[in-house]
């Protein structure tokens, strides 16, 4: 077990090292003089010779990602054009509040993509099956800004029962802090959830066949049992690893359901990078996202060995 | 020899059983229908719409849906029929222009890394990799604000950030093809690379190609309304159902009808794309008999 997860932890130092040249690379796509891209306003000629000098742009491309990536080794991911702040403390402000958002989602996800998922499995090819299935299609089809929109509508301007926008932090106001946490993390889940449905079901329609499923049934026990307890515990493995895997959903996810509900995370932290040209915060937003997605990657791999017994030898 | 090459002959074209397996599936149809209609919509846009799309009418705010306008009017009085009408030849060309930048470049680097194997296959599989951690919406956000904000830029960012798929997709269909019989066949009786790959591989990998990029455009059209709902993709005035979406945000409690057609349609049309690209995968699966 130990030698496929020490493979796994190998590959994925050259993928690390290439989502780093992907997001260097990116800054290669400004138009014209990057000096003067990253000057943004300012056309003072000693201005824009420091930032060549800060960005080391009069170096050739390698020397420069070079440069770049032994800043990131040492944690410097560069300083917010805007604000002047270090990108990564940026970042770490907003990422808790992103973090809580995207496992109040994965929660409600489970939550309604779990049992949707064993229902429609169990029922397979009859009605409930097929309302299973073309409610998970229509998650997977509506865009969740435009659910979100629709629940702000009806949730907080008609019927007045939840904030329509805004953030408390849990320590300041546990209360309210779900009051405005809720209706984003269900708008942000309910995609998840479809998907997670949609595993669950191919994953225990896949376990149902199965010999031991047959054997528990012509033992006598009980349909809820073999289903709940031997069925499902098995079916769960392959739903777990891939639900690992929708973490780049829920943090692409995340950028449009904070820039609804107005919630300063993560997602609304790159928007706004973006429309103030500031990017180094939108470099280092991505290579942030790349860094979990590879880690989350990582760690679906480790838990597909340790919960399969098979591996474990 | 002459009956070695007869027998490293491809296989016959199976795209009349396909399309009989795919007229069986009601709902794949349905998901085509939908399609051809709102193809039809954006083709027809200038028959179609009843008023001009981008001119403000100042006597016709916020108007909520009547006979003169049959799905109401927003902020600048400009009809939202119209500019739905419209919208849809940002969301179809954005969905389609996307996607075919991705096959195009994803399909001979697949094809190109499953062919050559060693290191040329390793560097291709890590880039793939690479480019996969960095979540979809959120690399092409990037990509658009490095490129700048514009429709034709985040239809560039959109198809750069879903080649990856068609990449892995097309070197593993390749690396299947490549070891079936009658390509072994081919190699052994000299065919050359480029012939085996025209004659064999393309065509056997067109099918689960078709499927992806079907499936792709459905996401590829989400991706376009998020753009443009966050300001990346179609620029104002034109018409584009996320931007629409944008402005009726801000306009809620007062013109709660901005919000819901734009949204509909993304949902309806994502939807149809999704029943087709389903329907093509179940008649190509074998199981499905």
């Amino acid at each position: 077990m130990l030698a496929a997860i020490a493979a796994r932890l190998v590959l994925a130092v050259p993928t690390l090292l290439l989502v780093t040249v992907v997001v260097f690379s990116l800054q290669l796509l400004l138009p014209g003089d990057p000096a003067l891209a990253l000057a943004g306003e300012e056309r003072d000629p000693e201005a824009i010779a420091a930032i060549r000098a800060q960005y080391h742009l009069d170096r050739p491309i390698p020397v420069q990602y070079l440069i770049w990536l032994g800043g990131l080794l040492r944690g410097d991911l560069g300083t917010s054009l805007k604000t002047g702040l270090p990108v990564g403390e940026l970042i770490a402000s907003k990422l808790p509040v992103t973090i809580e958002l995207a496992l109040l989602a994965m929660a409600i996800a489970l939550a309604i993509g779990i049992p949707a998922g064993v229902l429609a499995a169990v029922k397979k090819g009859g009605p409930l099956d097929a309302a299973a299935n073309f409610v998970a299609l229509a998650g997977i089809s509506i865009p969740n800004f435009w659910l979100g929109i629709m629940l702000i509508l009806l949730v907080s301007v008609h019927w007045g029962l939840l904030p329509a926008s805004g953030y408390t932090s849990p320590f300041e106001d546990p209360l309210r802090n779900l009051q405005t946490m809720i209706m984003p993390a269900f708008v942000l889940g309910t995609g998840i959830a479809a998907v997670m449905m949609r595993h669950t079901r191919s994953a225990m329609l896949t376990v149902l066949r199965q010999d031991y499923v047959r054997t528990a049934r012509a033992a006598g026990l009980p349909e809820r049992r073999v289903i709940g307890r031997h069925a499902l515990k098995n079916a769960l493995l392959p739903v777990v690893t891939l639900g690992t895997l929708e973490f780049g959903t829920l943090l692409s996810g995340a950028v449009l359901t904070e820039q609804v509900f107005t919630i300063p995370g993560f997602g609304k932290l790159v928007v706004d990078a973006v429309f103030t040209r500031d990017y180094p915060v939108v470099q280092g937003v991505v290579l942030c996202a790349g860094l979990g997605f590879v880690l989350m990657s990582l760690l679906a791999d480790i838990l597909y060995v340790v919960l399969n017994p098979r591996l474990r030898t | 020899m002459a009956s070695l090459i007869t027998a490293a002959e491809p296989e016959p074209s199976a795209t009349p059983r396909l399309l009989r397996r795919l007229a069986r599936n009601r709902l794949a149809l349905l998901g085509g229908l939908v399609v051809l209609a709102f193809v039809t919509v954006a083709v027809l846009a200038p028959v179609l719409a009843p008023y001009d799309p981008v001119k403000s009418n100042w006597l016709a705010v916020r108007k909520p849906p009547s006979a003169d306008f049959w799905l109401g009017t927003d902020d600048l009085g400009r009809d939202i029929l119209s500019r739905l009408i419209w919208g849809a030849r940002a969301s179809l060309l954005a969905g389609v222009v996307s996607v075919a930048i991705a096959v195009l470049a994803g399909v001979p680097l697949g094809v190109l890394a499953a062919c050559a194997g060693g290191w040329v296959d390793g560097l291709a599989s890590r880039l793939t990799d690479a480019l996969l951690a960095c979540p979809f919406l959120i690399l092409a956000i990037a990509l658009a604000a490095f490129l700048g904000p514009s429709l034709t830029n985040a239809m560039i960012a959109i198809g750069v950030s879903a080649t990856p798929i068609f990449i892995r997709l097309a070197r593993g269909q390749t690396m299947a093809v490549l070891a079936e019989d009658h390509v072994l066949g081919a190699r052994a009786v000299g065919c050359p690379q480029r012939r085996i790959v025209l004659v064999y591989v393309l065509p056997n990998i067109a099918a689960p190609i078709l499927v992806q990029a079907t499936l792709a455009i459905a996401a590829a059209i989400i991706a376009e309304a998020s753009l443009s709902f966050l300001g990346l993709g179609q620029q104002p005035p034109a018409p584009s159902w996320g931007s629409m979406l944008n402005t009726a945000k801000n306009f809620m409690s007062q013109a709660p009808w901005m919000a819901v057609s734009p949204g509909l349609a993304i949902g309806l049309v994502v939807l149809a794309f999704n029943l087709l690209g389903d329907g093509l995968r179940d008649a190509l699966d074998p199981r499905e008999g």
